[in-house]
């Protein structure tokens, strides 16, 4: 029994991982093949990195994903704190509900409804809808699809704060905006910083919804990546820039881990 | 003293709220609107009719027969690794669970790319078959790990119950760990099925021209060649699928909230 459980874990991650390790390997293909190994060869490496428009692309989805996550990071957080002080219990559920839409409904409707905003818009003002996408309706959607992780993130280390440590700040001289920047903000710091974490992650990995708001000219990397791709066709290229981006991807992810880590220790020193 | 505090804190989901009416619902009034208007404008049921022609329904049933089959090899194949990821030791655990989780942060499009290679390579490109891979190979973590949380946290002294009152191994897991994880099966169907079910870009990679999805329609009816582009029937395509999908979350909620209920009881 116990055999058979191990090569059934083992062939679910061959799985999951030899798609990934056959794209690593064809990317250093010698020909420009992705069927048939001819050869090892960094030229395809060599060629993306001389290449203006994948540095464009990648600049774009830096200054996006920052962007969008630092805003979400700052309406998310400050709308988790009003959530969690008001009286009105309809209105806080209802805003959630609302709140939850874009993570419930399929990216694909997501990205639709925000392109008819910008159709409508565009019809309002006599122009045409390419010209409002590109960036601005991009980050804006960034923005809009980030706010709930950023608020699911936030809400829990708010409902765990302890009330007499504000109490106490108040009772000491400070003043209420003082006592909510030393004691409350610390104490729900690494939610916020987890939310933001989320938020950027979410806002490199994002295509569909970017896809339909990024008109003719600007794309983010996923959406570069989609143009070189034709049907059913897929170029060393493509796979060479693909593995840099998962390389990236697994570093940002052992970086936030580190530092999720450090913050958890820190914060049990002081709490212990 | 404290006025000035809640009154900050009052407005301080202002912003928030603001921007969900602008770029949250009223984008979905826009999809309502687009959705019952006729080319050049003017309220109509036309896009509605329309949906009845061969093309729009045979194309959504097979999304959802596609969708369908790959949700439930998703579960065939994620409910016996969940459940034997669960009883491993604490250590070798978080190990696994780290490197299913590795794969679920690589682009959407990288992984579907990916299977090009080895999909020519086993010869079958561009049929139904690679499309609904494709699926399962995007979207299979996402049943694994539900059902595992689930699993990690059933109480063994039910299992040990269980046996002791005379089930086998199998009644075991038949009649106590199934109907226990019944809420991670059924969180697991709903993010495999959803992504599945309105997915554009996996047909165009893998599949070939009878394999045209419900998602690459709407896509083609926005982003596509300038004889397709049609805001007013993309929209109404959207809207139907947002329907079939909140109907089938509310089908699995309640079937979920109930079975969660019935175990307490």
């Amino acid at each position: 029994m116990k055999q058979i459980s191990r090569i059934y874990t083992v062939l679910i991650f061959v799985l999951l991982y030899a798609p990934i390790a056959i794209m690593i390997l064809f990317s250093f293909n010698a020909a420009e093949s992705t069927t048939k190994f001819a050869g090892f060869s960094l030229d395809w490496y060599r060629q993306l990195f001389g290449d203006a428009e994948v540095w464009l692309a990648f600049k774009n989805t830096m200054v996006l994903a920052l962007l969008s996550s630092v805003l979400a990071t700052l309406i998310g957080t400050a709308a988790a704190i009003g959530l969690a002080k008001m009286k009105n219990r309809y209105l806080r559920s209802g805003v959630q509900t609302v709140t939850n839409i874009p993570m419930m409904n399929p990216d694909i409707v997501t990205g639709v409804s925000l392109l008819l905003l910008f159709a409508m818009v565009a019809t309002i003002f006599g122009t045409g809808v390419d010209r409002l996408l590109g960036f601005w309706a991009i980050l804006i959607a960034h923005i809009t699809f980030n706010l709930p992780y950023v608020i699911l993130s936030v809400a829990p280390k708010i409902a765990q704060l302890d009330r007499n440590l504000t109490e106490a700040a108040l009772d000491l001289g400070c003043t209420p905006l003082s006592a909510f920047f030393k004691v409350e903000l610390p104490g729900i710091m690494p939610g916020i910083i987890s939310g933001f974490i989320m938020a950027f992650t979410l806002s490199i990995d994002d295509f569909v919804i970017t896809y339909f708001l990024s008109g003719s000219e600007y794309s983010t990397l996923p959406v570069y990546i989609y143009g070189l791709t034709g049907k059913g066709t897929v170029t060393p290229d493509v796979y060479a820039l693909s593995t840099l981006l998962c390389i990236g991807v697994l570093a940002l992810l052992v970086c936030s881990n580190v530092m999720q880590r450090r913050m958890d220790a820190k914060q049990r020193k002081k709490t212990a | 003293m404290n006025k000035k505090r809640s009154f900050l804190q009052s407005i301080s989901a202002a912003p928030h709220m603001v921007w969900a009416v602008l770029f949250i619902v009223t984008p979905m009034l826009f999809v309502l609107y687009y959705a019952f208007t006729k080319e050049g404008g003017g309220f109509s049921f036309e896009n509605f009719t329309n949906l009845f022609q061969a093309i729009y329904v045979s194309t959504f049933v097979r999304s959802l027969c596609y969708a369908l089959i790959a949700t439930v090899i998703c579960l065939l194949l994620a409910y016996p690794l969940a459940y034997i990821l669960a009883k491993l030791g604490e250590g070798r655990q978080s190990l696994m669970i780290t490197l299913l989780m590795l794969p679920m942060w690589i682009n959407f499009i990288i992984r579907t790319n990916s299977l090009i290679s080895i999909v020519h390579i086993l010869g079958f490109f561009g049929t139904p078959v690679s499309v609904i891979l494709g699926m399962v190979y995007n979207y299979l973590p996402y049943m694994i790990l539900p059902i595992y949380t689930v699993l990690s946290k059933i109480d063994r002294r039910y299992l040990e119950a269980s046996m002791d009152l005379g089930c086998t191994p199998l009644q075991t897991i038949l009649k106590v760990v199934l109907p226990l994880s019944i809420s991670g099966v059924i969180s697991g169907i709903t993010m495999v099925f959803v992504p599945s079910v309105s997915t554009f870009y996996i047909s165009t990679a893998l599949g070939g021209n009878k394999t045209t999805l419900i998602g690459d329609m709407i896509e083609s009816r926005f982003l596509g060649s300038s004889g397709a582009i049609n805001y007013y029937m993309g929209a109404m395509l959207s809207l139907i699928l947002m329907i079939l999908i909140f109907i089938s979350m509310w089908v699995m909620n309640r079937f979920s909230d109930e079975k969660d209920g019935g175990v307490i009881v």
